[in-house]
């Protein structure tokens, strides 16, 4: 039985897949601030550097992450401050595809053609990132099995449910195998038992990915992230792991769970937590 | 390119089991057989000779499966042409460029029918704007639901603003060659405009965002070419031959612009 045609090399691991890394951290930043506007900035003086993990991003709304996100995923430009993503500076201005290439996104709004189908559009995405031609049928499939949509992936995308269509825009975001993958509010209109699911599948991915996840549900941060990031008002208030979190907070503050109380503790600190709301 | 294959005796040790082999010698025959499809073909012949056992359990293995395989549904092999067809422009520009062609259409029929435009042919005034329109909605927050997705691929950038520009004027010009043919306008005279609209729709997009320069030089058109002219009934100077070479100028500048500054289509402010 033969498959396929002939390749004369030898070698089955490449150079490229053991050489090591130029740089320390996959997403390092300095002093970072992002102009929201014409006044506001949304990340005012951000020092931060994740490495291979999953990384929980919390925070308030109107804290700052979906510019944080976006500024992280190249769309929007830093205003101050240095970025590095994968030991390459990208504060100025410039394409940066080699960067790009590395990155899945997955936006607040996952905006997508209705009438296309869920290989259709994955493969569409996959052809936006460059994945070369060969590899983007393997490729797809492989997303669409990871988030368990192989049994509806010919069906068109309007005809899935808010759930479905969110594990969709899971699947755009990892089918170029980014070593950076960041996801903007992704567990929003999954089931709980399909959140269990996501939350295995981030696990699988922090293995040799760095995962940053944003969200506003403290227990999605518990259950799957090795690293919380507590971001407010532009600014980082806490890193560190979820037991910390957890013993940041005591009986006096406001919450359900030990993680929710270590919350509220860390943003009612001086000059935080204005407001009731 | 001439490959050195294994030996007959390491392949057919291989197929029993490779328990008279060195582990170096398993070790390279394995990474041989993956890259050689006549060593593969050679083992294959081997394990039917040397280990009918194997052989037996292959066979079993597969009739096993046979039915499965026969039940599963395979990948469609056959893409919807709209599909491939996203790789230039995204589909929600298709309604715009059905417009744009409509538009084409009326203003021939309206030259045709000449109805009180006097000398003026329609087609040539409308040339200038109608490909800025499909530039703008290939590049548009409010009509593509994707941009922010399609602003942070490495793909994204000026190489695919010139993609679905290119597919745009690829409708538009056609159309507009039909018309210009019809009506006997000079090919140069609405051409050169038109190109010239188009690369500056981006040359200024890249600044304040594709969408709102399109918006901008559209109407500026309008204030400065097509209500004086449709008003006076006389052609505008800008439309005449004499002011060709302006049109040529304002093209090379527009052009230089983009060229220069490749990295502002790649960010989310260049879909405003």
């Amino acid at each position: 039985m033969t498959i396929g045609k002939d390749h004369h090399m030898t070698s089955a691991v490449s150079a490229a897949d053991i050489a090591p890394t130029a740089y320390a951290w996959e997403i390092r930043a300095a002093g970072l601030k992002v102009r929201v506007g014409r006044k506001r900035m949304a990340v005012d003086g951000l020092d931060l550097s994740l490495g291979t993990g999953v990384h929980g991003l919390l925070g308030p709304n109107g804290a700052g992450k979906t510019t944080l996100i976006r500024t992280l995923a190249t769309v929007l430009r830093p205003t101050e401050g240095t970025l590095e993503l994968l030991g390459e500076s990208v504060g100025g201005m410039g394409e940066h595809r080699a960067v790009r290439r590395r990155i899945g996104y997955l936006p607040q709004e996952f905006g997508y053609y209705k009438r296309f189908t869920v290989r259709e559009f994955v493969e569409y995405m996959a052809w936006l990132k460059e994945v070369p031609k060969a590899e983007i049928p393997a490729a797809v499939q492989r997303a669409v099995e990871r988030v368990g949509l192989a049994d509806r992936a010919d069906e068109r995308m309007k005809a899935l449910s808010g759930g479905m269509v969110r594990r969709v825009g899971i699947a755009q975001a990892i089918v170029n195998d980014p070593t950076i993958l960041l996801l903007d509010e992704p567990t929003v209109g999954l089931d709980p038992a399909q959140r269990l699911r996501f939350r295995e599948l981030l696990q699988e991915l922090g293995t040799d990915t760095c995962v940053l996840v944003s969200t506003h549900l403290v227990e999605d941060v518990a259950a799957a992230c090795t690293d919380v990031v507590l971001f407010a008002e532009g600014r980082l208030v806490f890193q560190g792991t979820p037991d910390e979190l957890a013993a940041a907070g005591g009986p006096e503050h406001v919450g359900d769970s030990p993680l929710e109380r270590g919350y509220s503790a860390l943003l009612q600190g001086p000059g935080q937590g204005r407001g009731a709301w | 390119m001439s490959v050195e294959h294994a030996s007959m005796r390491i392949i057919e040790g291989y197929a029993r089991g490779g328990t008279d082999l060195a582990a170096d010698e398993v070790w390279a025959l394995e990474a041989h057989l993956e890259a050689c499809r006549v060593c593969r073909d050679r083992l294959s012949a081997a394990v039917d000779a040397e280990a009918p056992a194997v052989a037996s359990l292959v066979d079993t293995v597969w009739s096993g499966l046979e039915p499965h395989l026969a039940a599963t549904a395979t990948m469609p092999r056959r893409r919807r042409w709209w599909a491939r067809l996203s790789r230039w422009m995204t589909p929600t520009m298709v309604p715009w460029l059905a417009m744009v062609v409509s538009v084409t259409l009326l203003a021939l029929l309206l030259d045709l029918v000449d109805t009180g435009t006097g000398e003026v042919s329609l087609v040539l005034l409308f040339a200038p704007v109608l490909p800025v329109l499909g530039v703008a909605a290939s590049w548009s927050r409010g009509l593509d639901p994707a941009y922010e997705l399609t602003a942070s691929v490495p793909r994204a950038g000026l190489y695919l603003v010139l993609r679905r520009t290119a597919s745009v004027l690829g409708v538009v010009v056609p159309a507009l060659l039909v018309g210009g043919w019809v009506t006997g306008v000079m090919v140069a005279q609405w051409l050169l405009p038109c190109l010239a609209f188009t690369a500056t729709t981006l040359a200024l997009g890249g600044v304040v965002g594709v969408t709102r320069a399109a918006v901008v030089l559209a109407a500026v058109w309008v204030a400065v070419v097509v209500a004086p002219t449709l008003a006076t009934s006389r052609t505008a100077f800008a439309l005449q031959t004499g002011g060709l070479p302006v049109w040529g100028l304002i093209l090379a500048l527009g052009i230089g612009v983009v060229i220069a500054r490749p990295g502002a289509y790649s960010v989310l402010g260049a879909h405003r």
